[in-house]
């Protein structure tokens, strides 16, 4: 045994593979920290570019919708309204639709192929890069949607939603492909927390002779209620949060109105028209809108991961 | 009388189907427009296809007829996608192998996994802003204000949080085992990793790696203000440094002028953008798909 | 290594003086006192949730892998406390090689599988023969000599394990640790790694834990009996405890304690 031992030369480490071993793990752990400093660095950033204009019009620009260059005044309300009532439109209108795919193909109506199929075809959609879907919203929504809105406009005028003419792109139109956006993210995350809640509780149901829908509503979506709202809040990010289809459909115009089917804007269409050529204070003023912009979209996530949480923790 | 016979018109019997209807329509309404939105991009755009659009440069917006070809969008895609994915892939796969291997658990990764996934939920457009703050406007890179190496780090930062998840989970689904065995002949943790768990685990790791660089190089809101557009063949090294065109932002660009030509071209480079996306995703499912039956061999 | 001044007497390859090992607040394992002796096949048997597992595993410290485990006492392993904070843990295992419940094979072919650990351990011989005498040890030669290169998943559960074993011999360690190698396999698998740890008994101390009362009696010649107590404060939480410890053959026949006695006559456990 003691001259075989001589065989292995390494059998006391020697320190340049305890270096190695201690070289490789700080360096993975400087690389994980990048993560946080990025994060941080973004926050910082923004937040020490929006100083200017934050301490000149404090939160009075939140409120008022003048934007306006020549005279150096700036309030970004129109653009937050923007982004508030696209993104929450959209998700009102995305959540039954998705809610009910998810249903569907989470349900036995159709063979299971076919299931899959749709399941997996939705996720694909959601990689569809956002710019192709402005590009496909101008020239084939705008055109086939414009005789509805014109009906929308004509009857319920009434509503300040719908209080104007409509000319071209506008709101709603960004709303209507927000949905198309949301859809795959909605429809998938409901389809897995659907699909989470164990199968006991379904055969406890019928066990004792609840109809499919009676389950459905009374059991089954209550469980996996938490899953689909921790998927709604991420879609509101996202919707909060999304740039191109919506600047290429909404008709960007800083001009306030409560009317979804006049030319709007949100937070992140100003930044993607303005902020290439702006200059002065109204660079500062645009990050101040994306600070605002941010911060919505951190305290949606944020509640989001820990809807998560408590959800994985009840499993 | 009480019969065991399905009644139709029993109250629950009519809820039932109709929400199973309410269900197939929202399944329709949600399913139709997508199909269409896909056939129509790949009709539209596979119709505009033709070899000079490889190979030329755009024409500048103008009544001319012809607008010219994607060649430097499309190299610029390539080459700004790659920047992003060599900055992305080694942060995020040494993190993700830090939180996953060495971290236990502990208050310090509990917070970067909070943190990679807050950085997921962050607007792409607020990327494109920090690092127009950082790079552009104080000009750090050589001078150089737009160029297709920033619009790359704007990017990466939107790939980051993808890589480090993937390894993250891809190495959480090796077996403790595994590990326990090259450890338990004496093997130090770094030969563990290399030789053994992150072996296991590249399939799943390098197909979201995948998937993640394929969603990056569709994004066009980090680019718009850091790499902006160019109009001119990229032809060396130097054109890192100056504004760099990509298919996504000569989408945004073209959709927006009004003549029909240049509205063309966006539709031929959404072909290619939306084709090479999509191949990508169904070839890395096909795959994951396969992996999973042959494993439970 | 690090010398201390603890004696031990020469046949005494491994001892624990007072050893006891936590999960985070709670004990596991409470002021264990054992030696090891050089050569010998000894077995550590016991209800489950004794600690038995988790003693082993504090042999090579495998135990630092598990968060929040920590270890009071000493492990004297050739004169030397292996928890010292000058130890690093990659040697010990090193000389201290393991073999776990479930056949954990690398997934890659059966000659890799040795070959690896051997080359990490700085292997200048000529490694087809030590394949070869590893694969024999752990008789498993004749069975995949024609197949080297194939996937060490491509093998039977026992023969895996075996492979396991065989792993553990190509780095030539001092002492064998393993832990229940047997649970997962069937009778005749068990029969076969029992004669291979026979045959290794010659070279190598092994420590082994088992649940199977008839194997222990079987392979091994010194058993420790380890039991679970309540806790003192009485709040139903268990503390393992070293009960009893002497030749197989007294404990078997003659033990000592009343519970060792109750517990091997299959009273509980």
């Amino acid at each position: 045994m003691e001259e075989k031992l001589t065989l292995f030369k390494n059998r006391k480490r020697f320190g340049i593979e305890k270096n190695i071993d201690i070289i490789f793990k700080n360096t993975a752990l400087v690389l994980s920290s990048f993560v946080a400093i990025i994060l941080l660095g973004i926050i910082l950033v923004v937040f020490f570019q929006s100083f200017e204009s934050f301490s000149r019009y404090g939160l009075k620009f939140l409120v008022t919708s003048e934007w306006n260059p020549v005279k150096d005044e700036y309030g970004a309300f129109t653009a937050i309204y923007g982004t508030l009532v696209t993104s929450f439109l959209s998700l009102l209108i995305t959540i039954p639709l998705g809610v009910g795919t998810a249903i569907f193909i989470t349900e036995d109506f159709v063979p299971k192929v076919v299931r899959e199929i749709i399941g997996s075809f939705v996720e694909l959609l959601a990689a569809i890069p956002s710019v192709v879907l402005g590009l496909w919203a101008i020239f084939v929504m705008e055109p086939f949607f414009r005789a509805f809105f014109v009906f929308l406009h004509n009857f319920f005028g009434w509503i300040p939603l719908f209080s104007t003419e409509p000319t071209g792109r506008n709101s709603l139109l960004a709303i209507l492909i927000l949905v198309v956006m949301l859809l795959p993210i909605v429809t998938s995350i409901a389809r897995d927390s659907l699909n989470q809640v164990p199968k006991k509780l379904r055969n406890a149901a019928y066990g004792i002779g609840a109809s499919r829908w009676k389950t459905i509503f009374s059991v089954i979506l209550p469980a996996a209620l938490s899953g689909i709202m921790a998927g709604v809040l991420l879609a509101l990010g996202r919707a909060m949060g999304e740039t191109m289809a919506v600047t290429m459909i909404i008709g960007n115009s800083n001009a306030f109105s409560w009317s979804i089917l006049s030319p709007g804007y949100t937070i992140s269409s100003m930044l993607a028209n303005q902020f290439g050529e702006a200059d002065g204070s109204q660079v500062s003023s645009l990050f101040y809108a994306a600070f605002v912009l941010m911060i919505l979209s951190l305290v949606v996530n944020i509640f989001a991961q820990w809807l998560v949480k408590k959800f994985s923790l009840k499993y | 009388m009480n019969s065991l016979y399905y009644q139709k018109r029993l109250s629950r019997n009519i809820g039932d189907t109709f929400f199973t209807s309410l269900s197939v329509i929202c399944a329709l309404i949600a399913i139709l427009p997508l199909i269409f939105l896909v056939t129509y991009i790949l009709i539209k755009g596979g119709s505009q296809i033709t070899p000079e659009l490889f190979t030329l440069e755009p024409n500048p917006p103008g009544d001319d007829l012809d607008a010219g070809g994607i060649n430097p969008a499309l190299i610029g895609t390539l080459i700004i996608t790659t920047i992003a994915s060599i900055i992305a892939i080694p942060v995020g796969v040494g993190g993700g192998i830090y939180l996953a291997e060495y971290s236990k658990g502990g208050a310090f990764s509990r917070f970067i996994r909070f943190g990679v996934n807050v950085l997921a939920g962050v607007p792409s457009i607020i990327a494109g802003v920090f690092i127009y703050a950082l790079i552009v406007s104080t000009k750090i890179l050589f001078g150089s204000m737009y160029s297709g190496l920033a619009g790359g780090m704007a990017l990466s930062i939107l790939m980051l949080p993808t890589v480090i998840k993937t390894t993250d989970e891809g190495l959480k689904l090796v077996p403790n085992e595994l590990r326990y065995a090259s450890l338990g002949v004496g093997a130090s943790m770094y030969t563990t990793i290399l030789k053994v768990t992150l072996p296991s685990a590249i399939r799943s790791i390098a197909t979201g790696v995948v998937l993640g660089i394929a969603r990056a190089a569709g994004e066009t809101a980090p680019l718009i203000f850091t790499a902006l557009f160019s109009y001119y063949y990229i032809t060396g090294f130097g054109d890192l440094f100056y504004e760099m065109g990509s298919l996504a932002v000569l989408i945004y660009n073209f959709a927006l002028e009004p003549y029909d030509a240049q509205n063309k071209l966006a539709w031929a480079a959404s072909f290619i953008l939306v084709l090479s996306i999509l191949s990508v995703n169904i070839f890395s499912r096909i795959l994951a798909a396969f992996t999973e039956k042959t494993k439970r061999v | 290594m690090i010398k201390t001044n603890k004696k031990t007497p020469k046949n005494i390859i491994l001892s624990l003086e007072n050893v006891s090992i936590s999960y985070g607040t709670f004990e596991a394992v409470r002021n264990v006192f054992c030696n090891f002796k050089k050569g010998d096949i000894t077995s550590l048997i016991g209800p489950s949730g004794c600690g038995k597992s988790t003693v082993l595993r504090s042999l090579n410290r495998m135990n630092d892998l598990i968060p929040n485990c920590s270890l009071k006492g000493t492990v004297l392993f050739d004169g030397t406390n292996i928890y010292d904070k000058r130890v690093d843990p990659v040697e010990v295992r090193r000389r201290i090689g393991m073999v776990f419940q479930q056949p954990n094979p690398f997934p890659k072919s059966i000659y890799e599988n040795i070959a690896f650990g051997a080359r990490i351990n700085g292997f200048v011989g000529d490694m087809d023969e030590l394949v070869e005498s590893s694969l024999r040890k752990a008789a498993l030669w004749d069975e995949c000599k024609d197949k080297l290169n194939d996937s060490g998943y491509s093998l039977s559960g026992g023969q895996q394990q075996r492979l396991c074993i065989a792993r553990t011999i190509a780095i030539e360690p001092e002492i064998i640790l393993m832990d229940e190698p047997c649970s997962a396999l069937d009778p005749i698998s068990t029969l076969k790694i029992e004669e291979t740890m026979h045959e290794l008994k010659k070279n190598y101390t092994i420590i082994i834990v088992t649940h199977n009362m008839q194997q222990a009696l079987r392979v091994s010649d010194m058993t420790a009996f380890f039991n679970a107590i309540e806790y003192e404060d009485g709040d139903g939480g268990k503390v393992g405890y070293l009960a009893e410890v002497n030749t197989t053959k007294k404990i078997f026949n003659s033990p000592k304690e009343k519970t060792t006695q109750e517990y091997i006559s299959g009273k509980f456990g």
